[in-house]
């Protein structure tokens, strides 16, 4: 059989061809898929992955990645497929283990960039111990996607039976962390669109959370609310735990860790900084005596030396609040479709 | 100098707040209109009113562009959008605003009409040079603020020979608006209002300059004090509202020196006057007609009319009958007061324009309060 051309990752772009089945797909899997994420599992290419879980609960989560730009300072679509759905499994106080990966590739897209994300795919996935161990590959026609979606699920095991970390957990009572400046992700993707001319060195707080929740789990089991406050922001995150816990949430706005630029951004284009999105952030609800040993952990961990203690849990009325640095108190509304900017 | 800080300062804050209670007279009740969406916004945001002496009221008027565009004009806009000709673009929060039906251009972008979100007029105008083919058509709101940009953008494309673009001028005059409230027949039908002074709005200021407020003070002997919108400024325009109001002196008053001159910028209003001429009268929604209260393209610019480009009518406005905006706008009644306020009418479910921009009374009320909540005293 005439051996074909290895793919021309220089200049060559994805075709249908790619996502048919056929042998240009299997070369596509071959060169990049396989290479990238090198596992026994994935190498076998079965169409699913078989492993055994160590003992324990077993956390499953899926979540689908769609962003422009797709490389933003600090991260791109490949890294974030991989980071969010980490901390997807990661904020049940589980340990990640095996990710699956599935890619829909407008016709047209340059392997090269196909060839860039997924390596960050793979190096993000080897740095918080996990393995991509099972895809998909389609491929649409031109105009039917913008460019890539990607989609990962994640399962991992809860080893510890005394964890019981849950958005109904919270308790009055309760204080609330969060690992560190808030909204730096949001504004680095927002500000590298086109037509904002917004000049800053902000880069996305794109990260895994996985050995930092494994840290705070260790010394305080007692968590009740872990939840990566991803779209929406630090807002819609409080929200939907103050309604599933039926639990009033008041914030101290003089203790929440926002970046200047951050600040600065929001006051131009007229976006409450609790409203924008982060990939590397987590709000954590736990009993008031064990919050500043469980800050102080935090703090020692790389993706927490910024902790903070930003507010608690005050009453049963279901509502979120922010006392101002002006001595009064607002609510703080649940973000209500996509953030808008003002026009003055 | 660092322009932010300074005006969000706390000890400067209760200082002022602390001078307020000392000097609003207990035997009188000060009853103040903010006029600009901005405003009003910075008093929930920072919590201003729970703060301020019970006999000091903020009135909050209908100083937000968005708010004020009748159905009618959105309503040519959606028509516009679904001509498979046209690219529309607007600002952001324009998108969202109920035409008549609950019809919006977001929704019409959901149906397939090529209706593009800018952060500026020039992008517009960019898409415009990308797009030689198709016809892109500016949907341009805002009050002076605002204007500047969509007349260099015109001269711009003029210069340019671009024959694809055109601007569907809806850009509004904040003096007429404020003197209609003082003044029209509907604020007798509504109820009365009582108005001790305005905190002048800056940013439009920052292009007007004080000088067109001297007229109220004279003609309508109440106070006007151009303020800006940190939480230090907003106290101060009304500690300089309330002293002149003890004092029984109308005077306009610049408490925004960092960014408002007496006479404005000069520049920007002279390419106004170039590229813009007065309409007789204009729909404002809530609050009818006005006149002379609005801007359409010169002659001169033709070409770059959509109205005229494609041949558009004047548009009737329907709207909502249980939308109370209209007096809410006029500060006559609060977004509390309406009956679908909060029920049928939501920022996700915008039925009248208040609700929709996040300047509007009524969306400030439903995201930031009211709540009974004790004042904290730090």
């Amino acid at each position: 059989m005439r051996r074909q051309a290895a793919l021309d990752f220089k200049n060559g772009r994805v075709n249908l061809f790619h996502g048919s089945g056929g042998q240009a797909m299997e070369q596509l899997i071959d060169e990049l898929f396989v290479k990238a994420f090198a596992n026994e599992m994935l190498s076998a290419k079965n169409d699913q992955a078989t492993f055994e879980l160590p003992p324990g609960r077993v956390v499953m989560s899926t979540d689908s990645y769609v962003i422009s730009p797709r490389k933003f300072p600090g991260g791109d679509i490949g890294s974030l497929a991989v980071h969010g759905t980490v901390n997807d499994v990661a904020m049940s106080g589980g340990r990640p283990l095996y990710l699956s990966a599935g890619f829909i590739i407008e016709e047209g897209f340059a392997l090269s960039e196909l060839r860039e994300i997924v390596l960050s795919m793979a190096e993000a996935a080897k740095a918080c111990g996990v393995a991509i161990v099972t895809g998909d590959t389609k491929v649409v026609e031109r105009g039917k996607a913008d460019g890539l979606f990607i989609n990962t699920a994640g399962v991992g095991v809860i080893e510890n039976p005394e964890l019981s970390i849950s958005a109904a957990g919270a308790r009055p009572g309760d204080k609330i962390l969060i690992n560190g400046f808030l909204g730096d992700h949001g504004v680095a993707v927002m500000s590298q669109r086109p037509g904002f001319g917004f000049k800053s060195d902000l880069r996305s707080d794109s990260a895994a959370l996985n050995s930092l929740v494994a840290a705070m789990t260790e010394v305080c089991p007692r968590i009740h609310c872990l939840r990566d406050a991803t779209r929406g922001g630090v807002a819609s995150v409080l929200h939907e735990i103050a309604i599933a816990s039926g639990v009033g949430i008041e914030l101290e706005e003089s203790e929440l860790p926002i970046r200047e630029q951050v600040l600065a951004f929001c006051e131009f284009i007229g976006i409450d900084p609790l409203h924008i999105a982060n990939e590397g952030k987590l709000v954590c609800f736990c009993p008031a005596e064990d919050a500043d040993a469980l800050l102080e952990v935090m703090r020692a961990q790389p993706q927490g030396t910024d902790a903070a203690i930003i507010g608690e849990v005050v009453d049963d009325s279901g509502r979120v609040t922010i006392r101002t640095e002006y001595g009064s108190t607002r609510m703080v509304h649940h973000l209500m479709g996509e953030p808008l900017p003002r026009i003055c | 100098m660092k322009y932010v800080s300074e005006f969000r300062d706390k000890d400067r804050f209760n200082k002022l707040l602390q001078q307020i209670e000392q000097e609003a007279d207990p035997s009188r009740d000060y009853h103040f209109m903010e006029f600009c969406g901005g405003h009003t916004h910075a008093i929930f945001r920072y919590g201003i009113a729970q703060r301020l002496p019970k006999h000091v009221e903020m009135v909050h008027g209908p100083g937000c562009p968005v708010c004020v565009m009748p159905s009618g004009r959105i309503d040519q806009a959606i028509a516009l959008a679904h001509d498979p000709r046209v690219i529309l673009c607007s600002y952001g929060d324009m998108l969202r605003v109920p035409g008549s039906g609950r019809n919006s251009l977001l929704k019409a972008k959901g149906e397939g009409a090529d209706v593009r979100m800018v952060y500026s007029v020039m992008d517009a105008l960019a898409i415009a040079e990308q797009n030689p083919e198709r016809e892109v058509v500016f949907f341009a709101i805002g009050f002076e603020t605002t204007t500047p940009p969509t007349a260099l953008a015109i001269k711009t494309a003029q210069q340019r020979e671009l024959k694809n673009f055109s601007v569907l001028c809806n850009h509004l005059l904040t003096p007429p608006a404020i003197r209609h409230i003082l003044e029209s027949p509907e604020v007798r039908e509504l109820g009365t209002v009582s108005i001790d002074g305005f905190l002048g709005p800056s940013h439009v200021s920052t292009i007007i300059g004080c000088q067109p407020y001297q007229y109220f003070v004279e003609e309508y002997q109440k106070p006007v004090v151009v303020t800006g919108f940190e939480p230090v400024d907003l106290l101060q325009g009304i500690l300089m509202l309330i002293r002149q109001h003890n004092q029984g002196i109308f005077e306009v008053e610049n408490q925004y020196r960092r960014g408002v001159t007496e006479l404005g910028n000069v520049k920007a209003q002279m390419l106004m006057a170039e590229c813009f001429e007065m309409r007789t009268r204009f729909n404002w929604r809530g609050l009818g007609d006005i006149p002379y209260s609005a801007l359409r393209i010169r002659s001169e610019f033709a070409e770059f009319d959509a109205e005229l480009r494609f041949s558009l009518e004047e548009p009737v406005s329907r709207e909502h009958k249980a939308c109370q905006c209209g007096a809410i706008l006029r500060g006559v009644k609060k977004p509390k007061d309406c009956k679908i306020f909060g029920k049928a009418c939501t920022p996700e479910t915008p039925v009248g324009p208040c609700m929709v921009s996040s300047e509007g009374a009524c969306s400030a009320y439903y995201h930031f309060g009211p709540i009974e909540v004790q004042v904290v005293e730090k």
